[in-house]
Order: C-alpha cells, then sequence, then structure tokens
C-alpha cells in the first residue's frame, strides 16, 4: 500500500498483477512504450509517484519478475530514469537481482550497448547498489578471463562481456579501484594470455583494449599497459564507452553532480582555444602587405623551375642491388635499391636466374633500415618476383628455411605468402595486352615439339573442309583468350611436397603441432590454396593424396583456425582433382574424410 | 617567360683535386692580369691568370696537406694561405717569385678559415681560431704580435669557431668580429674591450659560413640544414633575427656578399649555386653546373662593373667562372 495526497491509501498489488501478466505473455512492447514514458515524466520530479513506481514492480510475483525487469532495462531511456523507476529492486528482490546481474550480462549477450549501459549504470547510481556493481565486475573478470570461454565462446558474446566490462570500469570509483585491485591485476593478467593466445585477431584486440583500459585504471600514475593494434571503428567504439558522458537532463543527486560539474568544465575551454587562434590570424596578413610596398629590385629573376630536390639514383643491375642490400652504409641508396628491385627483377629475368637463390636469402632476412613508406609490401614483392622467376631452386630454399632452426614466426609466415602468391601468379595465363615476352609464351608452338608439319596438315584439312561446306552464316567470330602453359604445373609439387614433409618434427625455436598452431593453422590454409591452384595440372593427383593423408592427421586439433584450414583443404581437393581421379586413387581417404564430416 | 639561367663564363680545369678556397685579384690597373687564387685540397695554391684561362704557378707551402682559405694582403703580390698543415704562409709573389716570406703556426687543427682586415696602411689584423678549442685569437700582421684572445665565457658551451668576419664601420673606427660557432651561434666581439657584445642563436646545427654588410649593419649565414639565417645588428650592438630563407636542399659551405651589396651567392652541397638580391632575399638564380658539392664562392673586386665575375669552386675538381648580374 502507498500514500497518495488527500491520505487516502490505497493498493496497486493489482495492477503489478496485470502489468506482470501482460509483460509475460510477450506484449512487453506495446504496454511498456506507453507505460514507461509516462512514468518517467511523473517521476521526473514527483517523489510520490517514484515510490508508487517502485512498490508496482516490487509487487509483480516472481515467475513475471524477469519479464517485467527486462522490459523496463530495455525501455528506459537512461540510467538515471531505470534508477527512479526500479529503485531498489534489485537488492529487495532476488529474482530480480539474478535477472540484471546474472542472466543479462553472462547468460544472454543480445542486447545493445545502451541497454548495457542504462544497466550498469543503474547498479552504479545507489549506494546499495554499488555492491553489485563491484561483483558484477568481479564475475565479468571471471568469464574474460577464464580461457576456456576465450576458446569456445561465440565472438560476439565476448565483444558484449567486453564492453560490458569497460562500462563498469568506467563507473568505478577511487576508493572502490583501490580496494580490488590485486584481484583487477590478477584477472587482467589471466585474461591477457588467453585472449593474446587465440588464433583471431578480433578476440587479440578486444584482449588488448580491455587490458589496456584495466591498467589504466589501477595505474593512474607511472606506466600503463600500451598495444598496438589497428584503430578501426569497433576500436573506438570501445574506447569510447570508458568516458562516462554526463547524463542529458539535469538529475537531482550526489552522483550526478560530479558530472555535471565537469561537463560545465569542458565548454569553457573550447571557447578559450578559439578566442587565441583568432589574434594570430589577424596578425599574418600585416606583415605581408609591407613586403609588398617596398619598391622593387631591377633585378629580373633567371627561371628556377629546373630547381628541384635531390634525388639518388637507383642501380640499374641485379648484381649491384645484391650489393646495395648487403653492405652498403649508403641509406638513400638502399631506400631507393628496395623501391626499385621488383621492377628489376622482373625485367632481367636471366640475371635474376643466375643469383636467384642468393637474392632470396637476402630478401628473407632483410630488415626495415630506414623508414620507407610500404616496406614489407616492397620486399614481399620483390620475393614473389624472385620466386616466379626461378622457381625451382627458390621454392626449394623457402620450403626449407620454413623448417629451419632461428626464424622468427613472421619470417614464416611471410614464406608462406610469397609462396602463395607466387603460386597463383604462375598459374594464371598472361593476359593478352600485356608486354609479350620474346619466345617463351607462345603457347601451342612449345607444347608441341615437333616441326611445322603437324600445323600443316591441319591448316589444310581445315581448307578443304571449308572449301566443301556451304556456310549459311558465319555465327559472331569471338576473340579467343590467349592462353598460355600453366607454368604451375611444373613447379606445383615443388611448393608442395617440402611443406607438408615435416610438421610434425619438432625443433627447439618452432613447434608445429604444439605452441605454434597460429602457424599451423597458416601452412594449411596454404596448402589448400596451393592444391586449389594446381587444378589442371599433373601432379593433382598425389597432391591430393598427401593433402587428405595430413588432413586425417591433424582432424581433431584443438584449434578452431586449424580445423577451419583443414576443411578449406578438403574442399580444395574435391575442387582440384578431378573426379575420375578421385574416385579411383583416393577411394579410401575419401570415405574417411566424408565419415569424419558427417 | 623567364631566362633560362646562364652558362658559365669559363670553366677552369687542371687543379686534379677539389677546391676549397678562391680569392680573386683584378683591381690592378693594365698592364696587370686579373688574377684568380685558389686553395685545393692537394697542398696546392694555383695562381689563375683570367685573360689566358690558364695556371701561372702552383705554389706549394702546406705539405701537401689541404689548403682552405686565401686572401691578399693589399695587391695581388702580398698572398696569405691557411692550410691544414696548421699553418698560415704569408707569399711574395713579386716578379715572379713564389716564396714564403713568413709563416704562422696556428697549432690549430680546425677548418675554420681565417679573417684579414686592413686598419692602416701596412698594418693587418688577422682573426684565427687558435689552439684551445673555443678561442679565437687575433694577430697584427705582418708583426705577428697577438691583439687579444676572444674567450667565451666559461660554460657557454659553443664549441668550437666555424666562421670568422672582422669588420670596422669605417676606416679607423673600431674593429669587431662576427664568429659563428658550432653550436649554431653567433657572436659580436669587441676586440678592444676582448668582451662579447652579443649572441643570437641563429641554427641548430654549426654555422658553416656566414658574411656581413657592415652598411646596412645586416648578415646572414648559412648551416646544414635548409635554412639561411638574415640577422640584423641594432643601434644598441645586439644581434637579432631579421628573416629565414628556406632552402630546396640542405647544406650551405660558403656565402659571400657582392661588393656592391646588390647580390650574394650561396654554395650548396647539392652542387648548385644560388643567387639572391641581398634587399630582400629575392631568389635570383639557380646555377646548375657542378656535379658535386661546391665548396666555396667568390666574387670578383673589377673595378668596371661590367667586368665582374663570379668564380664557384667544387669537389668535382672544377672552377666555375660566372658573369651574372652584371648590368646594375
Amino acid at each position: 500500500s502507498c500514500f497518495i495526497p488527500g491520505g487516502l491509501d490505497c493498493s496497486i498489488s493489482f495492477v503489478s498483477h496485470v502489468l506482470g501478466k501482460v509483460c509475460i505473455h510477450g506484449r512487453q512492447k506495446e504496454l511498456l512504450s506507453v507505460l514507461v514514458p509516462c512514468l518517467t515524466d511523473l517521476t521526473k520530479s514527483d517523489c510520490i509517484w517514484q515510490r508508487i513506481c517502485w512498490q508496482l514492480v516490487e509487487g509483480v510475483p516472481d515467475r513475471w519478475m524477469e519479464a517485467v525487469v527486462l522490459g523496463f532495462v530495455q525501455r528506459a531511456p537512461g540510467a538515471d530514469v531505470l534508477s527512479r523507476l526500479l529503485g531498489n529492486l534489485v537488492v529487495k528482490n532476488k529474482k530480480a537481482q539474478f535477472v540484471v546481474t546474472q542472466k543479462m550480462l553472462l547468460l544472454q549477450y543480445c542486447h545493445t550497448t545502451a541497454v548495457l549501459q542504462n544497466l550498469l549504470g543503474y547498479l552504479s547510481l545507489d549506494s546499495l547498489r554499488r555492491a553489485l556493481l563491484i561483483k558484477v565486475l568481479q564475475e565479468l573478470l571471471e568469464t574474460w578471463g577464464s580461457s576456456s570461454a576465450v576458446k569456445h565462446s561465440p565472438p560476439e558474446q565476448q565483444l558484449y562481456i567486453s564492453k560490458a566490462i569497460l562500462i563498469c570500469l568506467s563507473h568505478l570509483k577511487e576508493p572502490e579501484t583501490e580496494s580490488c585491485r590485486q584481484e583487477l591485476l590478477t584477472s587482467m593478467m589471466e585474461g591477457v594470455k588467453c585472449h593474446l593466445d587465440s588464433s583471431l585477431p578480433q578476440i587479440r584486440r578486444l584482449g588488448m583494449i580491455v587490458a589496456e583500459s584495466i591498467s589504466l585504471k589501477i595505474n593512474t600514475d607511472g606506466p600503463v599497459l600500451k598495444f598496438q593494434y589497428e584503430e578501426d571503428d569497433e576500436t573506438r567504439e570501445l574506447k569510447s564507452l570508458l568516458v562516462q558522458t554526463p547524463p542529458c537532463c539535469v538529475v537531482p543527486g550526489l552522483p550526478d553532480d560530479d558530472r555535471n560539474e565537469k561537463a560545465d568544465a569542458a565548454p569553457p575551454v573550447v571557447l578559450e582555444s578559439n578566442q587565441k587562434s583568432q589574434p594570430a590570424a589577424a596578425v599574418m596578413p600585416d606583415e605581408e602587405s609591407d613586403a609588398e610596398l617596398d619598391s622593387d629590385d631591377d633585378l629580373i629573376p633567371y627561371d628556377m623551375s629546373e630547381d628541384k630536390e635531390l634525388k639518388t639514383k637507383a642501380p640499374v643491375y641485379i648484381r649491384e642491388c645484391i650489393e646495395v642490400l648487403t653492405s652498403s652504409e649508403d641509406v638513400d641508396k638502399w631506400e631507393a635499391t628496395v623501391k626499385a628491385l621488383e621492377s628489376l627483377v622482373r625485367k632481367n629475368p636471366a640475371a635474376t636466374r643466375e643469383v636467384s637463390v642468393e637474392l632470396a636469402k637476402i630478401l628473407l632476412h632483410l630488415e626495415e633500415k630506414t623508414c620507407v613508406e610500404g616496406f614489407v609490401e616492397l620486399r614481399q614483392r620483390a620475393q614473389v618476383a624472385v620466386l616466379t622467376t626461378d622457381p625451382v631452386p627458390v621454392a626449394k630454399y623457402l620450403t626449407s628455411q620454413f623448417y629451419s632452426l632461428n626464424y622468427s614466426l613472421r619470417q614464416r609466415m611471410d614464406i608462406l605468402d610469397v609462396l602463395v602468391l607466387a603460386a597463383q601468379e604462375l598459374s594464371y595465363p598472361k593476359s593478352h595486352g600485356k608486354t609479350k615476352h620474346s619466345g617463351a609464351q607462345k603457347p601451342c608452338i612449345q607444347l608441341l615439339p615437333e616441326s611445322d608439319s603437324s600445323k600443316d596438315w591441319r591448316r589444310i584439312v581445315d581448307e578443304r573442309i571449308k572449301s566443301k561446306t556451304r556456310r549459311f552464316a558465319t555465327g559472331q567470330s569471338q576473340v579467343e583468350l590467349v592462353s598460355g602453359p600453366n607454368k604451375f604445373s611444373s613447379v606445383a609439387g615443388h611448393f608442395f611436397f617440402p611443406l607438408i614433409q615435416h610438421f610434425d618434427r619438432p625443433l627447439t625455436t618452432f613447434d608445429l603441432l604444439g605452441e605454434d598452431h597460429f602457424v599451423l593453422g597458416r601452412l594449411v590454409h596454404t596448402l589448400a590454396v596451393l592444391m586449389y591452384l594446381a587444378v589442371n595440372t599433373v601432379a593433382v593427383t598425389t597432391m591430393g593424396k598427401a593433402l587428405l593423408e595430413f588432413v586425417w592427421a591433424l582432424r581433431f586439433h584443438t584449434d578452431s583456425y586449424v580445423r577451419q584450414g583443414l576443411l578449406s583443404c578438403i574442399s580444395s581437393v574435391l575442387l582440384g582433382v578431378p573426379t575420375e581421379r578421385l574416385l579411383e586413387d583416393m577411394t579410401e581417404e575419401i570415405l574417411e574424410a566424408q565419415s569424419w564430416l558427417g | 617567360m623567364a631566362l633560362p639561367p646562364p652558362d658559365p663564363q669559363f670553366v677552369l680545369r687542371g687543379t686534379n683535386a677539389a677546391i676549397h678556397t678562391l680569392h680573386f685579384s683584378c683591381g690592378g690597373q693594365e698592364p696587370d692580369v686579373p688574377i684568380l687564387f685558389s686553395g685545393s685540397e692537394n697542398g696546392f695554391v694555383h695562381v689563375w691568370n683570367l685573360k689566358t684561362h690558364r695556371v701561372d704557378a702552383a705554389l706549394d707551402g702546406h705539405g701537401r696537406r689541404s689548403v682552405y682559405c686565401v686572401d691578399t694582403m693589399g695587391s695581388k703580390d702580398r698572398l696569405l694561405s691557411q692550410g691544414r698543415d696548421q699553418r698560415i704562409c704569408l707569399w711574395d709573389l713579386a716578379e715572379g717569385r713564389t716564396s714564403v716570406t713568413d709563416s704562422v703556426f696556428t697549432e690549430n687543427v680546425g677548418f675554420c678559415r681565417c679573417s684579414l682586415l686592413k686598419v692602416a696602411q701596412g698594418r693587418w689584423l688577422m682573426a684565427m681560431a687558435a689552439k684551445a678549442l673555443e678561442e679565437v685569437q687575433v694577430l697584427e700582421l705582418p708583426s705577428k704580435m697577438s691583439v687579444c684572445t676572444l674567450k667565451p665565457e666559461v660554460g657557454a658551451k659553443l664549441g668550437m669557431p666555424m666562421c670568422l668576419k672582422l669588420w670596422q664601420l669605417s676606416c679607423g673606427s673600431q674593429p669587431l668580429l662576427l664568429a659563428g660557432y658550432e653550436d649554431g651561434s653567433v657572436v659580436l666581439w669587441n676586440l678592444s674591450m676582448r668582451k662579447a657584445l652579443s649572441q643570437l642563436v641563429c641554427h641548430p646545427e654549426p654555422v658553416m659560413s656566414l658574411d656581413f654588410d657592415s652598411e646596412k649593419a645586416k648578415g646572414i649565414s648559412g648551416s646544414s640544414e635548409k635554412v639561411l639565417s638574415i640577422w640584423s645588428l641594432n643601434e644598441q650592438q645586439n644581434l637579432q633575427v631579421y628573416k629565414t630563407q628556406k632552402l630546396v636542399n640542405a647544406g650551405i659551405s660558403d656565402i659571400a656578399i657582392r661588393p656592391d651589396k646588390k647580390i650574394l651567392a650561396t654554395a650548396g652541397w647539392d652542387h648548385r649555386i644560388r643567387i639572391f638580391g641581398w634587399k630582400k632575399m629575392k631568389p635570383l638564380a639557380v646555377l646548375d653546373f657542378h656535379t658535386a658539392t661546391v665548396h666555396c664562392v667568390s666574387f670578383s673586386d673589377h673595378k668596371n662593373p661590367g667586368e665582374r665575375l663570379l668564380a664557384a669552386g667544387s669537389k668535382d675538381h672544377r672552377i666555375s667562372i660566372w658573369s651574372i648580374y652584371t648590368q646594375t
């Protein structure tokens, strides 16, 4: 029961029941879209209405409480409004507490950021509820930091939990941070480790952002954690959650005063800076006009358009490039060489073939000496150029280095990337319109080594047929696409088999089946691509067989990225190997794969 | 439509070494031949005859160590040369002689060119970098008496002096010295009081070269960066920055203001000679002839304005002679 003006007593439990029943039947939207704005206005300044509202929601029976609370949290336009409407419901009612602190945060992840803001802001607004906020933060951090959660929960849920953590952090006050500093630190360390271990870049980034934010919060003075990652909309959105914006409407109450003061302080600073820029702009035009008035000398300038910045010339010979890259002290020349290398390699295939392995070695170990734009891409393109110019020895070298000691993971993955790009380039025919390389590209003549007589008979027969048939209409003549031999066919084996050979042999610094499962994932994807590009080549059957065996050995790997790669391998095999071969030579493997997939 | 820059009037070849310093002596009356002195890295001072464009004499006085400064004392028969053998030699070249009459042992292993100033008939002041790191010593020539030693105050951290210029406002007035130092500052010294009157930080890098116009009390200095700094001297003898001039490529080895104060030339590390109008630093021309860094520029002292020349010596063993803006 509650009091209304006039001293009358009334009970609104009936209304609570109706509210609950309507909500549980799924009519939350219609009812609450009217009720909530109404209540928002009424409770704005009237304490009595606030109490009425609280009585209303507290009176809802437990079995319908969830629906009602969910509806309110989703409908309320702000945390302060929610606070007015629900009061301390979460403290008083066990079911409401469960819904707000457990179900909506940990078990569901479909709610928007605004809803999260409402919910967590609501928890932070009253001292009674703040204890719940801390508890919620601890549980969120526990989930965030558990390695099984990171591995098995979907990325959307992980994003949701990260957002919730960031919003909680933004609401934390100094004394609370102090008291749970140690716990925050421990959970952050554990959580960061699991996140960075993941193969998915999004998860890694989430881990980095949350860890940075926690570190910022607990180390207000002193060095904070700083990761390097690419900024995009998602990261910016996440970072913006850390800053609390002041509420749109003025609400009486202690916690809000802090926020209002901050809002007031912000605009004057902006005005000042605007004013400062004005006078500076005014001074400049005066000085310039003074200069114009002086009488000019009668000295006429000469043409100075040739006066440009000095540029160092790039070397023109491949061997010179090698010399510059290995031993030159002149950084300008080094830069110019790096930029010019790819085109030089492509223009001088014969010269490149003489030094191909040496050049590949230099490029693999090439470190960035100066700040060249796009260095990684330049190096990769040069490597691809070398590999396509002289595929067999360079592929041999690169695949052997993949399994050697003392290379960084980055270098091993570079090797994989270069192999894939080169394979792509080799397997696509040169399109017409590109410059013709003398001799090497002519189709048909190269494949048929016999003399011209074979072509002749064809021509004679064609002519005879033509003269003897009456044509009624000739169809539109189509330009035949210039076809070239698939250069990848002769070297596909050299790319593929060495990579697959040693995957189960661990080295001291490189263990594909163990810690370095990220590289294993990349290797599997690379093999899938190479398989696909080997379509219509001679070695495709043997490759397919070997690949299916490889897949079979790894099919229970724990990392989902690796398993994705394995699936793409199987698809490549099915696409690449001609059907007859599939059924004849690889029946066993196909049946095994079928049973695994099914 | 601006004209393309002129070609050199002629090019002197034959030193077979990089040229570090040049000095004209063309003020004599007929039948005196106009002469250009050049000092090279191989230790020779070549005396070029500007009528025949050939070397009249090659003076070997510095033990094959690089000569980085040449100057004349009054006439072309009295030559002063400074080399990396820590010696300043005074030569007597009259009537075909090539002998060293006197020498000063400077004990300085730097590159700072000395500066000469005539204070009275037969009396000269010479400022040079001294043995101690930051000091400048002023000698009277030909007596070789030390006039003063200019020491910066303790803790000034100027570094070694890089370039010097002795000047006086008019004959008989106080001689003053402008010195550019390794830390990028230019200091004005009063010799009689042995005190620094003013110091101005012009560049973040060492001052490679400077020149001063005593009539307008304006000077210019260049360094290893892309900016020329123009500064002025006010009535209280204080240096202040007047303006800066941006260059296309970094590095200046030498600056020279023409005696009529109309134009100035800079020698650049980018192989180019740039001509500016002195009044407002208006860029006038870029002379692109040399294939290596230009070490020095010098204007001639011809009496007839139409014959005035500009010479530039470079690391590519060539001296280019230009006739530019001679009509003003």
